[in-house]
């Protein structure tokens, strides 16, 4: 019942703090619209690609090339395989001159850098294509001159010459001329297809789910950090302490009140994107809500946790820089594979790389919370060590 | 001799190092007012907080309702008046006493009542409605006193209830304390007030962590030779 009451309290003080308010749904809006706008650099990336029945000339210029490697696969099955493990992050299919290439698109930095690949490849093909076609038709003219000169030889053998023999020639030479024409390889067709989104999904789509994890989890954070220390420097804590409430409903209070805040913010940031930037959510919207909500949790245990060891709200803002920039780092924004072992163990403590991958896979993959259970299970275990910790803490202002 | 609501024997309180409370020797009887002087940093809001379990003794004991503090479940018979206001300023006062009220373990059909008895106390109840960020400092301070005095607590503790209060409402405020002793209530009050003192049933000075003077306040003036606690206080505290 107290508990029910601290989560009213909280709420109503929330709801009537119209500018915090505003911060926690417009500022991730904001941020978001711009940085959709901004980040569609390209930046140099390793991709790998799978091909199937694509010549070995293909092959070669295209493994030549940087940063490309380039894997044969038998059947199409396979290859569509190895797509699905992300063990290459394109397929290619070749099919007389047509060409069907697949991306899994989830990292359009490396989608545009198989696409400028396989064109490349394709280009300095054709070149040596045209190249021999052309040293073809120059023998062959040189064969048709060397016919012409027969036949004006023929003429002035002949003396007289009718009308009809030199439209024949003229039409043997036509012929011929078409005949040349006829090793050039026509225009490749290239068909494009993309396993997530299209082509227009951005680096920021694979940003999308870092970044609303992030607002939620630096505004829950920063904001029940603040809260309570206000109450421990207000008194009213002490105050609060002063009646029989248990320790562990101040703390549940405020994961209740915080959570609902969570759920609606969790839910206008994913409008927004889904309608405003058009991203795509491939799995149900209500696991990206579940995911960030258990984040959100995290988030304020850790905020409450914090909050103690800081005496006034700018000490609080110290922390920023402390815990949640780095936070964003380690969540998979900078991927990870190219850093050093130990760099990639610090991001085994990082919640946000837990939630970071799990929504992730949901909007882009279509996983299931079950697929999730084992970041969901990390997730409740920060959880619980941080609110056990938090519970414990309180004893600091009151010692029973 | 009445039953000793607070009970403090040989009590001592050391944060590291510093001693803070050496041997604090305090009771509070059923239906007395008693009150705590002494100069700043003397150890008066301390004995608070052992008496109120947010703190544990460090030597000696503490009880109150003959039950060794801290102990939970107490604090819901006692109200506490904190130095500080310690209120919600973005919710009304009526907000503030419902969930302070709720805090205590009021039950749901006993609330309104409550809150409307608190408030006609100190004489808020035409403010109730509005947010507590457009209170005076004194406005505040009698909110902060109405929710000590939510459900009837037997035991009030009050830090410095009087600051901020103008002369004609503490005077109010001194008759609803000394009503509520007739009634068998108990009360701890700690004051910067001499004069308030002299209206307390027994005063307690306090002075370097120790109860230098407990008694009545006239037994004091006679014990000391002076007209008022005031001198009794300068007194004790050798500056003459």
């Amino acid at each position: 019942m107290r508990t029910i009451a601290i989560m009213n309290r909280v709420l109503k003080e929330l709801f009537r703090d119209k500018r915090t308010l505003a911060l926690m749904f417009l500022a991730p809006i904001l941020i978001m619209l711009l940085m959709s706008v901004i980040f569609n650099t390209n930046s140099t990336t390793d991709v790998s690609v799978g091909t199937v029945s694509v010549t070995h000339k293909l092959n070669q210029e295209m493994a030549d090339l940087k940063h490309v490697d380039v894997q044969a696969y038998e059947t199409e099955h396979a290859a569509a395989k190895a797509l699905e493990d992300d063990k290459i992050d394109a397929m290619i299919r070749q099919h007389g001159n047509t060409y069907s290439l697949t991306y899994a698109n989830t990292d359009s930095t490396k989608t545009a850098a198989v696409k400028m690949a396989f064109k490349n490849a394709l280009t300095t093909t054709s070149t040596d294509q045209l190249k021999a076609a052309l040293k073809q038709s120059t023998k062959t003219t040189l064969k048709l001159q060397a016919q012409l000169q027969a036949m004006q030889k023929q003429q002035a053998v002949a003396g007289a010459a009718t009308a009809a023999t030199g439209n024949a020639a003229a039409a043997k030479a036509t012929s011929a001329t078409n005949a040349t024409k006829q090793p050039s390889p026509q225009a490749p067709k290239i068909t494009n297809h993309y396993v997530y989104g299209d082509q227009d999904t951005g680096y920021f789509a694979k940003m999308l789910p870092i970044l609303m994890g992030f607002f939620v989890f630096f505004f829950v954070f920063l904001i029940s950090g603040m809260a309570l220390l206000k109450e421990r420097t207000t008194g009213t804590l002490e105050r609060l302490l002063a009646t029989p409430v248990r320790r562990s409903s101040i703390v549940y209070g405020y994961m209740l009140s915080y959570g609902i805040l969570a759920v609606i913010q969790t839910i206008v940031i994913v409008l927004v994107t889904v309608w405003l930037l058009g991203i795509e959510v491939v799995g149900s919207m209500w696991s990206v809500v579940v995911m960030n909500l258990i984040l959100a949790l995290v988030a304020l245990a850790f905020g409450i946790l914090l909050s103690t060891f800081a005496n006034s709200e700018f000490q609080m803002m110290q922390f920023i820089p402390l815990v949640v920039v780095p936070q964003i780092f380690f969540s998979g924004i900078i991927p990870l594979d190219s850093m050093a072992a130990w760099v990639k163990d610090i991001s085994y403590i990082v919640p946000l790389k837990y939630s970071g991958d799990a929504v992730n896979d949901i909007i882009m993959k279509g996983s299931s919370l079950m697929d999730e259970g084992g970041n969901i299970l990390v997730l409740l275990g920060f959880l619980l060590v941080l609110t056990v910790l938090n519970i414990v803490g309180l004893r600091r202002y009151r010692k029973v | 001799m009445a039953r000793a609501i607070i009970d403090l024997t040989h009590l001592a309180k050391k944060f590291g190092q510093q001693m803070v409370l050496k041997d604090i020797n305090l009771t509070v009887n059923q239906g007395e007012i008693v009150g705590l002087i002494g100069p700043s940093g003397a150890g008066k809001s301390t004995v608070i907080k052992v008496a109120l379990g947010m703190e544990v003794a460090s030597g000696g004991s503490a009880k109150v309702f003959d039950t060794t503090m801290p102990n939970r479940l107490l604090l819901g018979r006692m109200g506490y008046m904190a130095q500080t206001d310690a209120l919600y300023t973005d919710l009304t006062g009526q907000e503030n006493l419902k969930f302070f009220g709720e805090m205590k373990g009021i039950k749901s059909n006993d609330m309104a009542g409550e809150v409307k008895h608190a408030a006609a106390v100190v004489d808020l109840t035409a403010d109730l409605g509005k947010r507590v960020a457009g209170y005076s400092g004194g406005m505040m301070r009698r909110l902060s006193l109405a929710i000590a005095l939510l459900g009837s607590p037997e035991l009030l503790i009050l830090d410095e209830p009087t600051v901020g209060i103008d002369p004609a409402l503490r005077r109010q405020i001194w008759t609803e304390l000394k009503r509520l002793r007739d009634q068998g209530r108990s009360i701890l009050i700690t004051t910067h007030v001499m004069d308030e003192a002299e209206l307390t049933d027994r005063v307690a000075l306090l002075l370097d962590g120790e109860v230098m003077a407990f008694d009545q306040p006239t037994v004091l003036k006679q014990q000391y030779e002076v007209d008022t606690i005031e001198d009794v206080f300068l007194k004790a505290e050798g500056v003459e």
